[in-house]
């Protein structure tokens, strides 16, 4: 790298900055905004494990949501059976979602394209729809959890305070994988693989098993931003894993720069400012009018998709970058 | 087992998958011929069915309303084209959903703006509003099985079209091979258009033709559009037949799996195990058959031939 370039310097800025939101919002005495913070954290590790399979990897799944509602489910049902302890949720988080990667990414990634997409989103409908459909855990209705994940006493998630360094450190550490994993030889095949899938078959690599491995790691951390997730709002359902919120997840992708590492973060805390502040910021210019908050989020979305492809990433070096 | 019962579900299922084709089918000829990822497709249809509802409210007569939607939707199913789906056809699948996404957002909050968060319910005319009976004992609503025909008839008339008119030929030569029919001259931004909008004119139908019994509401095409991605793909995208196949398929295993899988289950499990498990499987069904299809044959069951 080199030098500090405006990209480094904004992932820095922006780390540095969410290190000190709980003091900053307590002396603000707006203890909505670490709420709201908090949410954009687990939502934008969610980000970062899709990132790192239809950025890098060039495997657009439709079905991301899924992983969140399976790591939250993994907090929900042993909480419903009075089992709090984190040791016991958190593993159960993000091995079932790693499973569940393996048992459909094994499917999945025999297809190419729209293809992809569309199985992908079919899992998650599936997942969905179970979850929908057994009654002892809520169905429609979700489930409420009453206590948090608890770790012998050594951490209170109760505290909203400790909860954020705790979802704040595990997003720093994901950054850091996710870092680790693209620059690293498997990372190289994976991006190969996105650019000319052939070459890389002619160059004696199995891009399927690489490919699979990639998927069960991204479902992974996505599961454990499900459990975050989960812990956070103390309350799940099955809209968690809407097939639109899989399409928000690749939205906060898009619109924060596909294919680059902090990207992730700031499209989701763009996507978050927007969907807590936009409905006000109309309410404020026509009275009643914030219920429509979508009628120019919508074209917002097409916007972007429209004119800026490489997302607030792209706005960060002035260079040209090749297209994925 | 209560063969009326049986027959009137087996119905019900024909009766979804007639509408699941009317929107399968514009969803397969813009995948098929563009390349393009539609999610809108679903708030085409939700817009059908409002304009029919509003029409039929001001006209005071269905049949009007059905005839001023189908022209609007039409309209609409143009603009989308145009400035929404036209810029993006030589961009990535990634980019049509998330544009597309961004579609639905803009029309559910509009249709929220315009016509308020309630349902609008249709009333329907005094001579559909009634009961036929088919058979002895087999008595049907006659709205029910108006959506039959009508669908089969707009079916057999869309595989007329595309089997034996010029517009047709172009459309399967579009599905085949797009570059080829534009190096022959034919006007392929014109015919993008005029395949989109008629797609959205076919979700319109499906939309309208379903509202006087489930009422017009916000995201009602949210749901049943990934049913019609589920139709496409196993049809085989681009394929026309397909869809159809495809569609009625859907239609009666969703249907049937809904009515009798419990009845089903308990054969082999004790029924509390049956009772908890079917609801889940059952709506799970379709999704599952469309996994082990792409497994077994990727490109449907009905690719067109492409070269």
């Amino acid at each position: 790298m080199g030098g500090v370039t405006l990209r480094t310097g904004v992932t820095l800025g922006s780390l540095a900055l969410l290190a000190v939101v709980p003091p900053l919002t307590g002396i603000m005495d707006a203890p909505f905004v670490l709420d709201i913070v908090m949410r954009m954290l687990c939502l934008a590790m969610a980000a970062i494990s899709l990132n790192l399979i239809l950025g890098y990897g060039g495997m657009i799944s439709f079905g991301h949501a899924a992983y969140i509602g399976i790591g939250a489910y993994a907090v929900g049902i042993p909480a419903y059976y009075e089992i709090y302890s984190g040791f016991v949720q958190i593993p159960l988080a993000v091995g079932t979602a790693a499973l569940f990667a393996l048992i459909t990414g094994f499917i999945c990634l025999r297809t190419r394209g729209v293809h992809f997409i569309m199985i992908t989103l079919a899992f998650a409908q599936m997942v969905f729809f179970t979850f929908v459909s057994i009654e002892e855990y809520g169905g429609d209705d979700g489930l409420v959890i009453d206590f948090k994940s608890e770790f012998f006493g050594w951490l209170d998630l109760e505290d909203p305070v400790t909860l954020y360094y705790v979802i704040f450190v595990c997003l720093v550490g994901t950054i850091y994988l996710v870092k680790r994993i693209v620059a690293s030889r498997f990372g190289m095949v994976i991006q190969g693989g996105m650019g000319n899938e052939a070459r890389m078959h002619a160059l004696g690599y199995n891009v399927f098993l690489y490919r699979l491995i990639c998927y069960v790691i991204s479902g992974a951390i996505c599961g454990l931003a499900g459990a975050l997730l989960g812990n956070f709002t103390g309350f799940i359902s099955p809209e968690m894993m809407d097939w639109t919120r899989s399409g928000e997840l690749i939205f906060m992708v898009v619109l924060g720069g596909t294919g680059s590492l902090f990207g992730p973060v700031l499209g989701t805390a763009m996507f978050v400012v927007a969907e807590e502040y936009l409905s006000p910021l109309m309410n404020l210019f026509m009275p009643g009018s914030g219920v429509y908050w979508h009628i120019l989020f919508g074209p917002f979305l097409i916007l972007v998709v429209l004119f800026g492809r490489r997302g607030i990433d792209g706005l960060l070096d002035g260079r040209g970058r090749r297209d994925g | 087992m209560d063969w009326t019962l049986l027959i009137v579900q087996l119905l019900n299922g024909l009766q979804l998958g007639v509408l699941l084709f009317l929107l399968a089918a514009g969803l397969t000829l813009i995948f098929g011929i563009m390349d393009f990822i539609n999610l809108a497709h679903g708030s085409l249809y939700m817009v059908g069915a409002y304009f029919c509802a509003t029409f039929t409210d001001v006209t005071d007569s269905f049949l009007l309303g059905v005839l001023i939607a189908l022209p609007l939707t039409f309209l609409v199913g143009m603009a989308v084209e145009i400035v929404v789906a036209r810029p993006l056809y030589a961009r990535d699948h990634l980019d049509h959903v998330l544009a597309t996404f961004g579609v639905i957002l803009f029309f559910d909050a509009l249709v929220h703006l315009v016509w308020g968060p309630e349902g609008k319910a249709i009333a329907l005319p005094p001579f559909l509003d009634g009961q036929v009976e088919l058979a002895s004992g087999l008595v049907l609503p006659t709205y029910r099985v108006l959506i039959i025909a009508v669908g089969l008839l707009i079916a057999l008339g869309l595989y007329g079209v595309v089997s034996w008119t010029r517009i047709g030929m172009l459309i399967r030569a579009g599905a085949s091979n797009r570059r080829m029919v534009a190096a022959l001259g034919v006007n392929i931004d014109l015919l993008f258009t005029f395949v989109f909008a008629g797609g959205a004119v076919l979700a319109g139908l499906a939309g309208l033709l379903i509202a006087p019994i489930t009422e017009a509401n916000i995201g009602m095409g949210n749901d049943i559009l990934i049913v019609a991605f589920v139709v496409i793909i196993i049809g085989g995208i681009g394929s026309i037949r397909g869809a159809f196949v495809a569609a009625i398929l859907i239609g009666l295993i969703d249907t049937m799996g809904r009515s009798f899988l419990d009845d089903f289950m308990k054969l082999f499990l004790s029924d509390q195990n049956a009772e908890t498990a079917a609801p889940a499987i059952s709506a799970m069904l379709i999704y599952i058959l469309m996994a082990a299809i792409l497994y077994f044959r990727p490109q449907g069951l009905f690719p067109p031939r492409v070269r």
